[in-house]
């Protein structure tokens, strides 16, 4: 789906995705890694359930939405990749219990 | 279209103009709706949603009477407009509340129910305690004490609400033109002429409905419309799972899951834009209300202008020197718009005022010379 410009550069961590292994480079943010691994659908839209893909990139349009270590509605495209994440799909809108107590 | 002469030339395609014009074209007149465009100060664009009656006209029965015909419509108008276009304007009607943080405010609810009922409104208004808020809204925060309910109030998406009219109108045979703004309106062998950026328009009855932009027209045609801008600044979270059903005077909950927070009432000129200090203060208020809301995140925050006549009320006139010629303007674009449409629009396609606002003259603002 989508090729990487430089060809050579090593992996920096390793994350998952709805418990898929996901290798990532040094400078890349989740949205980026996740569409660099072949991932499409990072949300379910609240209004109809339609797959949703990241638009943007540049934090503007919500669509690459996504649960990362239990909070929920994070925009993929603006935070950094770090080992050791647990990335889910966002579905649907936001369940304010998800950072509960 | 330039070139024909229409029944109706409506000079502003925010909600109060889109939604006469719609009655209009319903009531079997070839209409013309001329719209300055996205570069106009749209109050039909920026504002809550909300259609709010508990409260409204205190103190001034005609008013009150007005705006109650109007919500009382509201189920009609929604289901005619959606009916007619297939759009989903976002209707609902769970009932209002606005929330009391002291037995001062509860006091002041009261009176305004009462006052209500002592001018014969024609809608219920409950007062709640906290324990029935809490039965009902079990999220509210500890200092509200409780609140004042009235299931008239609803709300609606104004942009969805917007483009039906203007689909609707089209769909029925009207005429809607954008980037129509207008520079100059005159009388000329018995017919009004608009000279607009797309070309004169020729109509023989015209309507002001133009907002702020109408304070300049409406002397061309012997009218007077009096409006000064209030800029109201309102937050929108992120879609969270819907928690809060009914609508609330400053707080609510879009049917997609957005919350919209609102509104700040200041001078600001022509000015539509925004501060950090009038947001946090907002927020502020709505974390009170609803104290779970303090962990969710703002995604956009925005300026619009309210149009306000001298007395906060509305102006709807025909013009004494140039009979044919109406005005209207009021800042609750979406409240009375089922009246607009359903009751202003038919009558000024008929050329006359509805018995019901003739109170609503711009004379009332003349001081008198005894």
């Amino acid at each position: 789906m989508f090729r990487r410009i430089e060809a050579s550069a090593g992996t920096a961590g390793t994350l998952t995705f709805e418990e898929r292994p996901v290798a990532f480079r040094a400078g890349d943010n989740v949205a980026a890694a996740l569409l660099a691994a072949g991932i499409a659908r990072f949300r379910d839209s609240p209004v109809d359930a339609a797959p949703r893909a990241p638009y943007c990139m540049m934090g503007v349009c919500f669509e690459c939405l996504v649960e990362i270590d239990g909070r929920q509605n994070q925009q993929a495209c603006l935070i950094p990749a770090r080992t050791g994440m647990v990335i889910r799909r966002q579905r649907g809108a936001r369940d304010l219990a998800d950072r509960a107590p | 279209m330039p070139g024909a002469t229409h029944d109706l030339i409506v000079v502003g395609g925010g909600l109060i103009g889109s939604a006469i014009a719609w009655g209009a074209g319903r009531a079997g007149a070839d209409v013309a709706l001329l719209d300055e465009g996205d570069v106009a100060h749209r109050a039909a664009r920026g504002n809550f949603g909300l259609i709010w009656l508990q409260g409204k006209g205190v103190g001034a029965p005609a008013y009150m009477r007005w705006s109650l015909q109007a919500g009382h419509l509201w189920e009609t108008f929604a289901a005619a407009l959606v009916d007619e276009t297939g759009i989903d304007i976002g209707w609902r009607r769970p009932g209002g509340l606005q929330f009391c943080f002291s037995d001062e405010e509860m006091d002041g609810r009261r009176r305004v129910a009462e006052q209500t009922r002592t001018d014969g409104g024609d809608i219920a208004i409950e007062l709640w305690d906290r324990a029935d808020v809490l039965d009902r809204v079990p999220e509210v925060g500890p200092e509200v004490v409780g609140a004042s309910y009235s299931p008239l109030d609803s709300h609606v998406s104004p942009l969805y609400l917007l483009r039906a009219l203007q689909e609707g109108l089209q769909a029925g045979g009207g005429t809607y033109l954008s980037g129509a703004g207008v520079a100059a309106l005159r009388a000329e062998a018995g017919l009004f002429v608009a000279e607009t950026a797309r070309g004169p328009v020729r109509g023989r009855r015209i309507v002001i409905a133009a907002g702020l932009g109408a304070a300049d027209l409406a002397p061309q045609l012997g009218l007077s419309i009096p409006v000064r801008p209030e800029r109201g600044q309102i937050v929108v979270t992120e879609r969270v799972k819907p928690f809060f059903a009914y609508v609330g005077s400053g707080v609510r909950q879009t049917a997609e899951g957005s919350f919209l927070i609102g509104s700040s009432h200041e001078e600001a000129g022509f000015s539509e834009g925004t501060d950090v200090a009038t947001a946090a203060r907002l927020c502020a208020s709505a974390v009170r209300t609803f104290p779970r809301l303090a962990e969710v995140n703002v995604v956009r925050l925005w300026g619009s202008l309210r149009v306000m006549t001298p007395d906060g009320k509305p102006i709807y006139e025909e013009s004494q020197t140039h009979p044919g010629a109406f005005a209207a303007t009021c800042h609750s674009g979406v409240t009375l718009c089922s009246a607009h449409a359903l009751v202003l629009g038919p009558a000024i396609a008929d050329g006359v005022l509805p018995e019901a606002v003739a109170s609503f003259r711009s004379d009332r603002f003349h001081v008198q010379a005894h």
